[in-house]
């Protein structure tokens, strides 16, 4: 079982590209240690940059810090940095066009116990729904590797979640098939299509193992790229199926199941069901026994499939 | 210098034009910051509409947005852009020339509007140029009813925390806001105080003077490891009585009546200026 959480993954990838890249900054709101930064900050406290718990400052200074050039990476608990300073991410980096990353860390339920407060179910909806704000939810450490280095490609604001623990790999050092703003199709199947982001990504591949025991062939879309949505691979895959299940650690509204069910309405109806979060503060437990509870797990989501067919 | 004073009631009638043209604007603000204004981009700020990306170049943010009447009439006159343009423009349907500044127009860096926003990007701005050992120097001015928002006070610790002394922030002290004076609402006199607790170097000086404006602004140049506030005393509505200290005019627009008074009061503060 794999120990590296993707914000650590984060963090490796930081280190290795700001050895030679000096505009390279991470900025964090007392949340180093939370977001895996502590060695970046260590290893290069010239690029390093504490704001202290003030997320709206964390955001603007990250843009007017883009604006004189540098690429600001500002990581903070993703219940705070997707809302607290919502208005900065909309104004400062969306609207004036800067070239920041956000962060948000220990993601969706990852912090469990600690509440509502600290749980991020509306992020994926509140950054969606900012003209010039992309949403990505990688689903392991090597995509989300891969994702940070094609961000430091571009010149546009981004906003990333990752959960707190580390999960099961998908992918690996050598196979780990990546293309900007491309879900990744882990299999192919013409009864169900299952779309995941995130954490979710592996029970909906995990699904698909157990329905093809039951004579079941499911499609799964590792969609990390939840805007812009890659809606050619939603239309390849749903095409020749009978029906789709959406899965995501998110309230059920305006995540990638609200989304995604627009794109098959639009152009290949099908029966869609959004398995996500309940419209409720969550039950209290650790992310697995949270995630059971829902049945956001891959006996869950193969049961939701078998019901559907 | 007698130019630049009567250059100031000369924009200060192109801001009219503007607000009369576009059946809008937040009209008394821009008549309180206008010798900000006319200061930073005539005398103090290394700013050249020919070369708008110098990575050297001083860079402004117009905090309090809403005054961007008075930043477009200035912009013009420094030649970003034709004021015809702004004042036949001005809200227009497809517009560039909005009720906040883009920067989708030339010589505008970030966008505002929302208040609260201008000291923490100028903040990082700042924080930037340290770390590249940039010659250049950042301002933004802000209204005195947005210091009642968290964010300036946030920013305003971490200025003082980066020892940004490339930093100079203003406040348009021009006494009212929307809901009346700035007392009543959410007391503001012990702005110097406050700051100076942050850390900052406070400046205190009659905001419609252009010689007190460029002393302070000057003497913030010297100041070292800490950042400065310049407080511009001003006058809300200021050209003519009509607009005068009257709460009313944050957002108004004249009559022709009214028109006419004001032009005819810019007018004669424009020929004392020249005559000064």
């Amino acid at each position: 079982m794999n120990k590296i959480p993707n914000r650590q993954a984060i963090c490796d990838v930081l280190m290795e590209k700001a050895k030679t890249d000096k505009d390279i900054v991470v900025l964090c709101s007392d949340s180093r240690g939370s977001a895996s930064l502590t060695p970046f900050a260590n290893a290069f406290p010239e690029q390093f940059i504490e704001v202290g718990i003030a997320e709206q400052d964390l955001v603007s200074i990250s843009a007017g810090l883009a604006k004189c050039g540098k690429k600001p990476f500002a990581a903070s608990p993703a219940s705070f940095v997707s809302t607290r300073s919502y208005e900065q991410a909309k104004i400062d980096l969306a609207y004036s066009n800067t070239n920041v990353t956000l962060i948000g860390i220990s993601g969706g339920i990852s912090y469990g116990a600690l509440g509502m407060s600290h749980h991020s179910a509306q992020d994926i909806a509140a950054m969606a729904a900012i003209p010039n704000m992309r949403v990505y939810l990688p689903s392991d450490r090597f995509q989300t590797a891969k994702l940070i280095g094609a961000l430091l490609e571009d010149e546009k604001p981004a906003y990333i979640r990752v959960g707190r623990n580390a999960v099961e790999d998908i992918y690996s050092e050598e196979d780990c098939p990546f293309e900007m703003d491309k879900a990744t199709v882990l299999c192919e199947g013409t009864d169900a299509v299952i779309i995941a982001c995130g954490e979710m990504v592996r029970p909906a591949f995990d699904a698909a193992k157990l329905l093809r025991d039951k004579g079941v062939n499911a499609s799964v879309l590792d969609m990390y790229c939840v805007k812009p949505l890659d809606e050619e691979a939603i239309v390849k895959a749903v095409r020749d199926a009978k029906v789709v299940v959406t899965v995501e650690e998110h309230s059920p509204f305006g995540g990638l199941g609200a989304m995604t069910a627009q794109v098959v309405g639009r152009e290949c109806p099908r029966k869609i069901v959004n398995l996500s979060l309940p419209d409720a503060p969550v039950i209290t437990g650790t992310s697995k026994e949270v995630f059971d509870y829902y049945g956001l797990n891959a006996e869950g989501i193969a049961k939701k499939v078998m019901e559907l067919l | 210098m007698g130019n630049l004073k009567a250059k100031a009631y000369e924009l200060r009638k192109d801001v009219l034009d503007i607000v009369m043209a576009g059946k809008g604007g937040h009209i008394g603000g821009d008549m309180s910051v206008m010798e900000i204004l006319v200061t930073l981009y005539f005398k103090e700020m290394n700013i050249d509409p020919e070369h708008t990306e110098d990575p050297n170049r001083d860079l402004f943010v117009m905090s309090k947005g809403h005054s961007v009447e008075a930043l477009y009439a200035v912009l013009a006159a420094k030649g970003f852009f034709p004021i015809e343009r702004v004042i036949s423009e001005f809200s227009k349907f497809g517009s560039s020339f909005i009720g906040h500044p883009n920067n989708k127009l030339p010589g505008i860096e970030m966008n505002t509007g929302s208040l609260g926003h201008g000291l923490p990007v100028s903040v990082g701005m700042a924080l930037a140029g340290k770390m590249d050992q940039k010659p250049y120097r950042v301002y933004t001015v802000m209204g005195d009813g947005e210091l009642a928002e968290g964010s300036v006070w946030e920013a305003a610790m971490a200025a003082s925390q980066f020892g940004l002394d490339n930093l100079c922030a203003v406040i348009d002290r021009n006494r009212l806001q929307i809901s009346g004076n700035t007392e009543d609402v959410m007391h503001q006199d012990d702005v110097q105080k406050r700051f100076e607790s942050f850390g900052w170097k406070v400046f205190s000086v009659n905001g419609n003077d252009i010689d007190e404006l460029y002393r302070a602004f000057e003497e913030a140049k010297t100041v070292k490891n800490v950042p400065s506030l310049v407080i511009a005393n001003t006058i809300k509505g200021c050209g003519s009585s009509v607009m005068e200290n009257k709460a009313g005019w944050h957002h108004k627009v004249p009559t022709a009546e009214e028109y006419e008074q004001i032009s005819k009061d810019l007018e004669a503060r424009r020929e004392a200026a020249v005559n000064e």
